[in-house]
């Protein structure tokens, strides 16, 4: 690589003068860390070759090359198409902490000119972000906001929750299901524990077997994941014993049939239509699987209660469940079927944080309608719009 | 289409009829089919994660040619990918759970990944669902006047869009206030956004139909040209 470089810069000099010309180097190059950043970029900048401006000899565009040594062998990363005032381009791939040094090169037409060496340049990772701080303020009031009506459920506050008929309908599944001694079938989705949705599944899955152990039915639980598997185990687990039925716990009702979305569809298909449950449950994050589990889940007359924040996947299980718990209303449901103070505070938090979004967006149409108008505070525009820009 | 590829069309196809034989009903074609999907496809995936997953993260970074341990040894020093061990440490916790008396174990490993999904997603869920839809929302004008040569102009299109959008994103929030009863106004703005997200439902629910339909198309094309024909074509037939 080495010998080719050398070999490219001589056939280039001696190109520029069998012609009688040279190309000048671009001006001012320099590199430096990417500011306010999570690391792993740097800056390099350049203005542009008097020769583009004077427009004495034509150039084509600029190359920017990178090495770890001055002297060391320099790897293309990027073209720049000419044109511009000024140039910049970020190199997306550094290692932070490592050290890089960056030629930018002016090609024309029959030759091209090389600036020196400019670095050297590390990418750092920065501890605070400036441009995202309304991200910070948001997390901070929101969390304020559910500590605090936290602290007032704890100390005995009543605190109301409306009627979400999907919720009401639990017990009743259950309660129907233990009248035909049949078993309630919970399916919850096909993310890892990791994924909001499948944490808020699980803990719905332990009020659900609360009611299962106390009504004296029996809880299915296939899992497309060894870790919700082992998440949900335990979660049942406890909620058996919380019932006072630790005897009627079954381990292997709990069970891990596949990774593979598909595998997994066939599979609880495949226990529906031989264990004909009364109750079928869907919580969770759900992606095409959740039509065909709906529909199977309905063609054995079972009663079916799914919840998905997955916008897309909604309107299936709208179309073949009895009730469907809509976005957020998943996310309410472990606060509204355990009446738990500490679950029940969050719930109202998060309502005011919305009610700080309500205001924010009247605000923000008020002002984006007066700013039609060039009406200005202090030189700058009335409109709201960049406060919610996220860097 | 040569003969090896013919006999693999063969099984795929045989395994495509005993899935969809569960339109029928419930049947042994189907419970084979069933039972192998389910089998092969956790192979698959053990197969997967392990190369896609324990390697990259956790074998290579600590027993690899440039591996933690060995410069460890060399040179005394602490590297960052021993972190890695930690969470290996975590991972193997998991395994606690075939032995009944120290199962417990295997709730730290739980316990670190269900407490670390939800903060992630606290910071992911705050950004996507809540500032960028305030962003989105806060362009909008109700009233879009433009200015031409001729004047200021009120633009019919623009206003009725914004406004749409502007109710529905405001009834539809109002909808998810679980802390008040719905009553008055606010059981009104709440009804009109069950309106707005049922339309939007509907929309989607067209749109998604059509996407499973060409799936279907995609199947049957298989069975048709893929099968059918290049069998026929072997057999001279066609």
């Amino acid at each position: 690589m080495k010998s080719a470089y050398a070999v490219l810069l001589l056939t280039v000099a001696l190109t520029a003068a069998a012609h009688g010309q040279t190309l000048r180097t671009a001006e001012n190059a320099a590199a430096a860390d990417k500011a306010v950043d999570a690391g792993g970029s740097i800056d390099v900048t350049w203005a542009p070759s008097p020769d583009e401006l004077e427009a004495e000899v034509k150039v084509l565009g600029y190359e920017v090359w990178r090495a770890r040594r001055p002297a060391g062998d320099y790897k293309k990363l990027a073209d720049v198409e000419a044109g511009k005032e000024s140039y910049n381009f970020t190199d997306e791939e550094a290692e932070n902490g490592v050290e890089y040094f960056y030629k930018v090169r002016v090609r024309g037409e029959e030759m091209s000119t090389d600036t020196a060496p400019v670095g050297p340049a590390k990418a750092t990772r920065e501890w605070f972000h400036p441009n995202r701080l309304n991200m910070l303020i948001a997390a901070v009031l929101l969390s304020a906001f559910i500590l605090y009506y936290i602290s007032q459920a704890r100390a005995g506050k009543v605190l109301f929750i409306r009627r979400i008929a999907g919720l009401e309908a639990v017990q009743e599944a259950v309660g129907r299901a233990t009248e035909m001694g049949k078993p309630v079938l919970f399916v919850p989705g096909i993310a890892d524990i990791d994924d909001i949705q499948t944490i808020a599944a699980v803990t719905i899955l332990g009020r659900v077997a609360t009611m299962v152990a106390e009504y004296d039915a029996s809880l299915l639980v296939p899992c497309s994941r060894s870790l919700v598997m082992s998440t949900a185990q335990e979660v049942v687990k406890e909620a058996y014993l919380e019932a006072g039925r630790p005897d009627a716990y079954r381990r292997e009702n709990i069970s891990y049939l596949t990774d593979d979305q598909f595998g997994y569809v066939a599979g609880v298909d495949g226990i529906m239509v031989r264990e004909k449950p009364a109750a079928n449950f869907y919580l969770g994050t759900f992606y095409a699987e959740s039509l065909i589990l709906a529909e199977t889940g309905h063609s054995i007359g079972a009663i079916q209660i799914a919840g998905t924040a997955m916008p897309s996947q909604l309107p299936f299980f709208i179309a073949a469940c009895d009730y469907t718990l809509i976005g957020e209303e998943l996310f309410a449901a472990s606060a509204y079927l355990s009446r738990e103070p500490r679950l029940l505070g969050s719930l109202v938090g998060q309502d005011w944080g919305k009610v700080v979004i309500l205001i924010s967006i009247i605000l923000g149409v008020v002002t984006a309608f007066l700013a039609q108008f060039g009406v200005e505070i202090f030189g700058r525009s009335i409109a709201l719009e960049q406060l919610f820009v996220v860097k | 289409m040569d003969g090896l590829t013919l006999f693999g069309t063969w099984i795929a196809a045989f395994l495509t009829l005993c899935i969809l034989s569960f339109l029928y009903k419930d049947n042994p074609f189907y419970k084979f089919a069933e039972y192998l999907f389910i089998g092969v496809s956790a192979g698959f995936w053990i197969a997967y994660n392990f190369h896609n997953l324990l390697v990259p993260n956790l074998i290579d970074p600590l027993f690899g040619a440039d591996g933690a341990f060995p410069k460890l040894v060399r040179e005394g020093q602490l590297d960052i990918r021993l972190l890695t061990v930690i969470a290996g440490l975590l991972g193997i916790t998991m395994l606690f759970r075939f032995f009944p008396k120290v199962a417990w174990v295997s709730r730290y490993g739980i316990a670190f990944s269900v407490g670390l999904g939800a903060g992630l997603m606290f910071i992911v869920y705050l950004q996507a669902n809540c500032i960028y839809q305030i962003w989105g929302t806060v362009q909008l004008s109700p009233i879009v006047i433009t200015e031409s040569a001729t004047g200021w102009h009120f633009d019919w299109g623009a206003s009725v869009a914004n406004t749409l959008l502007i109710i529905g994103v405001v009834s539809a929030l109002v909808y998810f206030y679980f802390s008040k009863e719905h009553k008055g106004l606010l059981g009104g703005t709440a009804r009109l956004g069950i309106w707005f997200l049922m339309v939007s439902f509907g929309a989607a629910f067209g749109y998604t139909v059509m996407a499973r339909i060409s799936l279907l198309i995609g199947r049957m094309e298989f069975l048709i040209d893929d099968w059918i024909k290049e069998t026929l074509i072997a057999l001279g037939l066609l």
